[in-house]
């Protein structure tokens, strides 16, 4: 994949745009394949887990109501094979896009990610407001986990009583309070530093020709996938 | 000569209590001024008019020689007065440190690789040079407090506001922050509890009280004194 962030955010986008309009199971199975095969020592088996469970609940649902011929057939439940084939379509699909994206933007630092999209042109605030936010979230989350040891350290034990849910109420009010306050106190640091609604950009370095040459590969690679379809 | 920051009869209130009432203040060149009170006093509410974060319902702020109503007149100034907040947490946003501190040369107009050099150079006086490739918010407490100074010196103001800058701090880094603030030429305001530091860096001081600010002697005197101290044993 090219090194050049720009470049790797566009072609992670032309891969799973091409990888979602496959429409044939043997197609999409031998392209899930190779990417498991090549992105295998890439991408952490715990973030491919999330998305996995979802792929189960398509197993537990299509099936069921999808209309098609029966396969399995339990009283008023019937198990269609067309189901079955649209599940394993889907999920071969959703994996090999998550695989893709995992393997290409999962390991890059949120920061990056954010002057790579503001060097795509994306609208600013949204830029921004994608960078701020992993910062502060872990912030939030560590006063979260605080608030809830002091909250043990008094005694408190979760049940499933009126206390318990006011108490609950009281966390995450004081949380928002929190969080509110703090945005607040950012928002000043930076005015006082002289921000005044536009982030400082640094220019990233041209991409190289490998960067371009790579670019062109799974471009080629991304047609290729949509012209096997058709045929 | 004209003072930087010139605070006349400023009153301010808050939830119908009175928290400043008609002070006054005057910061001249190389003044280094030490405030000393009683917590909830309002030390931090008047560091926060002085930039314009609050704005006084009666009497005049005048910076640098300006008179300061409205938040467009305050924005020229700010890059002139660096303010250390007492949460580090609140002044650092960027990813790493080095982006941290090129921050404010940046908003001033210092090219990308100007405001690197700035932010180097900052880095370098203070003495943590080596951490500008870190992280910001897996820094220490006094790794972060010394980094927050370091972004406000790359904009070489002309007056510190330093609102307790030694809470949370350790042996090693508050050695670090003493010698940057004693290296440290332009005038500053000093809010802290640590009457050590404060005899130290300041030059005067003022009590406050009742909202405004009373002149104060800061004198030193021998005291035989005990106490504990920490060895790892032998």
């Amino acid at each position: 994949m090219p090194r050049d962030l720009r470049l790797r955010l566009i072609t992670a986008f032309v891969l799973v745009a091409s990888l979602s309009q496959m429409s044939h199971l043997p197609l999409a199975a031998v392209v899930l394949a190779a990417l498991a095969v090549l992105c295998i020592g890439q991408v952490g088996p715990r973030r491919l887990l999330h998305v996995e469970g979802f792929v189960l609940l398509l197993f537990l649902m299509l099936p069921l109501t999808v209309p098609g011929t029966p396969v399995i057939t339990l009283g008023p439940l019937s198990v269609s094979e067309q189901g079955l084939a649209r599940a394993a379509l889907i999920a071969c699909k959703i994996s090999a896009s998550a695989l893709v994206l995992l393997a290409f933007l999962g390991a890059v630092d949120p920061a990056r990610l954010g002057a790579a999209l503001h060097a795509l042109r994306l609208p600013e605030p949204l830029v921004r407001l994608f960078t701020l936010t992993p910062r502060y979230v872990a912030l939030i989350r560590d006063e979260a986990h605080r608030l809830r040891l002091a909250m043990r350290a008094r005694g408190f034990r979760p049940t499933t009583s009126r206390h318990t849910w006011n108490s609950y109420g009281n966390l995450i009010g004081m949380l928002i309070v929190r969080a509110l306050d703090r945005a607040r106190r950012v928002d000043e640091a930076m005015r006082l530093r002289g921000f005044t609604g536009r982030m400082p950009q640094t220019a990233l370095p041209r991409p190289t020709g490998r960067d371009w040459a790579m670019t062109a590969l799974i471009g080629a690679l991304a047609v290729m996938i949509g012209a096997l379809d058709r045929i | 000569m004209m003072p930087l920051i010139d605070l006349r009869g400023v009153s301010l209130h808050r939830d119908g209590r009175g928290v400043l009432s008609g002070l006054d203040l005057r910061v001249m060149t190389g003044d280094r001024l030490a405030i000393v009170g009683p917590n909830g006093v309002g030390k931090t509410t008047l560091l926060r008019v002085i930039v314009g974060l609050e704005r006084p319902d009666t009497g005049a702020v005048t910076l640098f020689g300006q008179s300061c109503r409205r938040e467009a007149d305050f924005r020229p100034h700010r890059p002139r007065i660096g303010f250390l907040f007492q949460d580090s947490d609140d002044q650092l946003f960027c990813p790493t440190v080095a982006e941290d501190v090129a921050f404010g040369p940046l908003n001033t107009g210092a090219s990308p690789a100007q405001a690197h050099v700035a932010a180097i150079d900052a880095l370098t006086t203070l003495g943590i040079a080596h951490l500008a490739q870190r992280v910001t918010h897996r820094l220490s407490g006094g790794e972060k407090r010394l980094v927050c100074l370091a972004g406000l010196l790359a904009m070489r103001p002309d007056v510190l506001l330093l609102d307790e800058p030694t809470n949370g701090i350790d042996a090693d880094n508050m050695a670090l922050l003493r010698r940057a603030l004693v290296a440290y030429t332009g005038a500053m305001i000093l809010v802290s509890h640590d009457q050590g530091f404060v005899a130290e860096m300041a030059t005067r001081a003022a009590l406050m009280r009742d909202g405004t600010l009373i002149a104060a002697e800061i004198h030193t005197h021998p005291h035989l004194h005990s106490h504990p101290h920490l060895h790892p044993k032998s």
